[in-house]
């Protein structure tokens, strides 16, 4: 089961790199953003067959490390 | 007094520590991330560096090293645990500070000396200290002190802050702030105050022909603190 999940950095922490790179598209013409947030994807191909099973794992490793919940929220987007 | 300085693949402040440590009388044994037990300590300490290349999120995977368990014992114990720069970041990953290390606020490497004040005397670290500013140096990418409003009010309320960035005489502002910190926090503890985590580097400051001396007088403090 192939698990994808985002991770994001929460509404109130300061992202210098997403503001850089808002920054940089605006010189380059894309005039029309008002936010850009800069995250983490991971595709974690797990090996049981079981949706539930995997997710609740995933989520796991999430919460223990891919995200530091201090900043960061994480979600699972997709799971086939 | 007997410390233990932790290696991790990538730190690179290790060497430099253990010649810190052992100049001012701490008899030194490097420890490898990998083992499971640490020596006899009165102070552990986490080096700086870039262990794991950073990645993920600077000292992440650090933290889930094998050594880490017996280091959270001994802090739960009330050892003496002191972590620079990448050590700080592998601390808050580990939990034993709050809060977290963000990108520095204006995207650069900042390595250059910087003044610092201390906070508060009433812990084994600066207890007796001689001055209230001292000139260390700082090198990191990631050393922008951030966490919730809520925990910087817990924080502050157990006197947690250990040290500020500062100028010369010890005034707090903006200005004297190089990478945005809440507060100008520099270094913090935990509730306890035997958990110390900082990021200016002490140990590049310890001998008067290469730097300035003002390491020096943190480590002679710490040793006599320790006895």
């Amino acid at each position: 089961m192939k698990v994808s999940v985002i991770i994001t950095l929460k509404k109130d922490v300061l992202d210098p790199q997403g503001k850089v790179i808002h920054r940089t598209l605006d010189d380059m013409g894309f005039n029309d953003i008002n936010e850009v947030r800069q995250g983490k994807y991971f595709e974690i191909d797990t090996k049981g067959n079981d949706k539930k099973k995997s997710e609740e794992k995933v989520e796991e490793m999430c919460k223990k490390l891919l995200a530091n919940l201090v900043i960061e929220n994480y979600k699972i987007i997709e799971s086939r | 007094m007997n410390s233990s300085v932790i290696t991790f693949p990538g730190s690179n402040c290790d060497r430099d520590m253990d010649v810190a440590l052992k100049k001012f009388g701490f008899k030194n044994k490097m420890v490898w991330h990998d083992d499971l037990e640490l020596p006899k300590s009165d102070l552990v300490v986490l080096p700086g560096g870039f262990s794991y290349g950073d990645y993920l999120r600077c000292g992440s995977m650090a933290s889930k090293s094998k050594i880490m368990k017996s280091v959270l014992n001994f802090a739960k114990g009330g050892g003496k645990v002191m972590g620079i720069c990448n050590g700080f970041q592998i601390l808050v990953e580990a939990g034993l500070l709050p809060g977290v290390l963000l990108r520095n606020k204006y995207l650069e490497f900042i390595c250059k000396n910087v003044f610092v004040k201390v906070n508060d005397k009433d812990n084994s670290y600066f207890r007796n200290i001689q001055k209230d500013t001292f000139e260390f140096h700082i090198a990191h990418n990631e050393g922008n002190y951030f966490c919730s409003k809520e925990q910087i009010q817990e924080i502050d309320d157990n006197n947690q802050i250990a040290l500020f960035y500062s100028d010369k005489s010890g005034n707090i502002n903006q200005e004297n702030n190089p990478n945005g910190s809440i507060k100008n926090i520099a270094g913090i503890f935990n509730k306890e105050k035997n958990v110390l985590g900082m990021m200016p580097h002490p140990e590049r400051m310890i001998d008067p022909a290469l730097s300035g001396e003002d390491g020096s007088i943190f480590f002679e403090n710490l040793i006599n603190n320790l006895k």
